[in-house]
């Protein structure tokens, strides 16, 4: 996981260690990282940023005759990624449920995200998870569009042992997700988790539904889901759904299909919102948290 | 529209070129700078961009200009070329045996589309009048067996799974017992990635199992760098015969999945634009590369060209150059102009200018090449020859032989005698050819 973009930082870091802080010597070694940031999904516009503060800080920073050049170089670059990674607001979903069972409440959760990335194995994932910790789930299938969507769902659920709750197909979609958590509130249920259609996020009238169904149940949390393997596209998803119709955190799904982790950095890059896990594989156990700390470490480790 | 995002910055990236006073290695530069750019953003993997580019460069500077040719349509030739190379040539139909029963097998990454891509395929056959059938041997995902019956069912299809069986080739084998007597069976499978050895493995027995005629990888318009690395690994566990790209409705603008045209050597055949059965368009690599680059008909435009390299000889052009322009020349030069249709569609295939000159001025000077080529026809060869003897009674003749006016023919001879001048004095300078005797620069500019 997320090997070739450590490659890339290594050979970054060995380059730039080597040669005098000058305009001239750093261009083209900040060209060929970009380049390698590209190559490791992170979205153009956001490795062009990237470089550009890289450049800002490393330009005729004068370093003292004795100090360790590559270390000082390795600091500026972690410092750079990190504060791309931190986000403004830190989100834990298990520390959140733990407040919504202080407070007598079901907490509520929302699953939005294009076509196919995963958002119903995701949420199986979560569910699974939350049964781990010792909390009651109920799913609701707010995508009554997709042929076979209620079938995929109710599978996850039976296979889980949890109810899910579900309309015709062509059904309000909002409806759903209130029925959920009215049921939830009147049987002591701990957790909704609640799936959506997939929707490009360029369709205006969909992305509305979203938001509907946001206002109607008024969940505490919204997870945008993307696909790992997602090039550029990943910040035009980020920055539709982040607009139109607001989300709190991010779930990376595919981690595991060897994509080369830029698209982390894209889409905490566009939003400033947190990961706060990966999905690395298609066994309901394979939902692993995202650290941003121990994510930097791993992408400069060997520097 | 589909890949117009691409499409614009590259457009964008050409008028710069098309603007420009003179094609030099800066602007060569600059206009590789920003293909670069726009294509990273489209997703094309960058090792493909960097080679794509340096050829851009390397042609663009070094290769020879045909005659007649303006290093600036040469330019864009070159840039047409290298992206039709990428995308490929023309477009590639489905192959379909109508004598027997064909079998297509789609296969790909989880979530990239092949339930929906099987519907959608169907309902193509269906439409053009084939017998198409739907099998799924999706045995992982849950729900994949509603989805594809679902489906089916909207569309009228026969369709064959078995809800809750663990194996593919026994599906797979039942249902090809079933749909004996169909055109096209489509076989839907499990979506797997190229680190699921397991699965690619079982992809594989069951492709050796089931033996289809075409193998077809449908990949998410969205993917990334990923893509090439990908699809290589699906063509290794089993040869992919084209490729389906989904979700293009989207801002997504499809990069990678051209990628995997390079990684693969397989064609793309189709292209997904929404979420209903209906939404599948066949893909049309030139008008694809002309939409990329904003232009209507850019093949009609190189071909064109082309046509101008064989046309105009180098024998031609330095005759013109040492003096030897006679009026039988120009009329040939009126001629080939005509040849190609009209300006106004003709100049509507170069970037930037189709959108800016004003309908009038294309009619204004479509008249006068007609009114000057029957003014040319009306004289003698000895007159075309030599144009020196034309005096007042000859002019008379020729404006009555060809229906137009003294002063028009008068007009038309000292535009000769310009150009005869420019071509003197222009002597071993390329941009002669810029000015033509209307006012429509551009063309040759």
């Amino acid at each position: 996981m997320f090997s070739r973009l450590r490659e890339g930082l290594r050979g970054f870091v060995e380059r730039i260690s080597k040669v005098e802080l000058t305009e001239k010597n750093l261009e083209p070694i900040l060209w060929d990282l970009q380049l390698h940031l590209i190559g490791s999904d992170v979205a153009v516009s956001v490795a062009e940023k990237l470089c550009e503060d890289l450049g800002r800080r490393l330009r005729g920073a004068s370093l003292g005759r004795f100090e360790d050049r590559r270390a000082f170089v390795r600091g500026v670059l972690k410092e750079v990624i990190e504060e791309i990674l931190t986000p403004r607001e830190r989100i834990d979903l298990l520390e959140l449920a733990r407040e919504k069972r202080r407070s007598g409440e079901p907490l509520t959760v929302v699953f939005i995200g294009i076509n196919g990335t995963g958002k119903t194995t995701t949420i199986a994932k979560v569910a699974r998870l939350l049964l781990d910790h010792g909390y009651s789930v109920v799913l609701a299938c707010s995508d009554t569009y997709r042929a076979g969507a209620m079938e995929q769902l109710e599978e996850h659920a039976r296979r889980l042992g949890v109810r899910m709750i579900r309309h015709q197909y062509g059904a309000d979609p909002a409806a759903v997700g209130f029925d959920a958590v009215k049921y939830a509130t009147a049987r002591g249920v701990e957790a909704v988790l609640i799936d959506t259609a997939g929707r490009m996020q360029t369709d205006r009238n969909l992305m509305e539904e979203l938001s509907k169904i946001r206002r109607v149940v008024d969940p505490d949390l919204t997870i945008l889901i993307v696909d790992a393997l997602t090039g550029n596209d990943a910040v035009e998803q980020a920055e539709m759904f982040d607009r139109v119709v607001g989300f709190d955190a991010i779930i990376l799904t595919k981690v595991d299909a060897d994509e080369k982790g830029g698209v982390s950095l894209s889409v905490a890059y566009t939003t400033g919102k947190p990961i706060i896990y990966v999905g690395t594989g298609q066994e309901y156990g394979d939902l692993e948290p995202f650290d941003p700390r121990w994510f930097v470490e791993r992408i400069l480790s060997g520097t | 529209m589909v890949l117009e995002k691409l499409g614009s910055s590259l457009y964008e990236a050409l008028r710069k070129v098309i603007r420009a006073p003179a094609v030099d290695r800066e602007l060569v530069k600059n206009l590789i700078r920003d293909f670069q750019r726009a294509l990273l953003q489209a997703d094309v993997n960058v090792k493909l961009v960097l080679e794509l580019s340096e050829r851009i460069e390397k042609r663009a500077l070094e290769e020879k200009l045909p005659p007649g040719v303006s290093r600036r349509e040469h330019l864009i030739k070159v840039v047409y070329e290298e992206l039709t190379r990428l995308v490929g040539e023309r477009p590639v139909p489905p192959r379909i045996d109508p004598s027997r029963r064909n079998v297509w097998m789609l296969v790909g990454i989880q979530g990239s589309g092949k339930t929906t891509t099987a519907a959608k395929l169907a309902r193509y056959l269906q439409k053009r009048g084939f017998k198409p059938a739907l099998i799924c041997a999706d045995t992982f995902r849950p729900g994949a067996y509603a989805q594809l019956r679902q489906l089916a069912e909207s569309i009228n299809v026969p369709f064959y799974g078995e809800e809750g069986s663990k194996d593919p080739i026994g599906i797979a084998k039942r249902g090809l017992e079933r749909f004996k007597n169909v055109d096209v069976v489509i076989i839907d499978t499990s979506g797997r990635h190229k680190e699921e050895k397991s699965l690619m493995e079982e992809m594989k027995r069951l492709s050796e199992a089931i033996n289809p005629d075409e193998i077809i990888l449908v990949l998410d318009g969205t993917i990334g760098q990923q893509a090439a690395a990908q699809a290589e690994a699906f063509n290794r566990a089993t040869k992919i015969g084209s490729i389906f790209i989904a979700k293009l409705d989207g801002s997504a603008r499809g990069g990678g999945a051209l990628s995997s045209v390079a990684a693969t050597g397989a064609p793309i055949k189709f292209i997904g634009t929404g979420e209903g059965p209906e939404d599948i368009e066949p893909f049309d690599p030139p008008r694809f590369v002309g939409s990329l680059l904003g232009m209507g008909d850019i093949e009609g435009l190189v071909r064109k060209v082309r046509e101008a390299e064989i046309q105009a000889t180098e024998k031609d052009v330095k005759a013109f150059l040492s003096g030897r322009f006679t009026l039988m020349d120009m009329y040939q030069q009126l001629e080939s102009v005509r040849k190609m249709g009209s300006l106004r569609k003709i100049l509507s295939m170069l970037p930037g200018l189709g959108y800016s000159l004003p309908k009038e001025e294309f009619e204004v000077a479509e008249k006068k090449i007609d009114r000057w080529r029957a003014i040319i026809q009306s004289m003698t060869v000895e007159e075309r020859m030599n144009p020196k003897i034309l005096n007042a009674s000859r002019i008379r003749r020729i404006a009555r032989g060809s229906g137009t006016e003294e002063a028009e023919v008068r007009e038309l001879i000292k535009q000769f005698n310009t150009m005869k001048k420019m071509f003197k004095s222009l002597r071993g300078r390329r941009r002669l050819f810029g000015k033509l005797p209307f006012k429509v620069r551009g063309l040759r500019g």
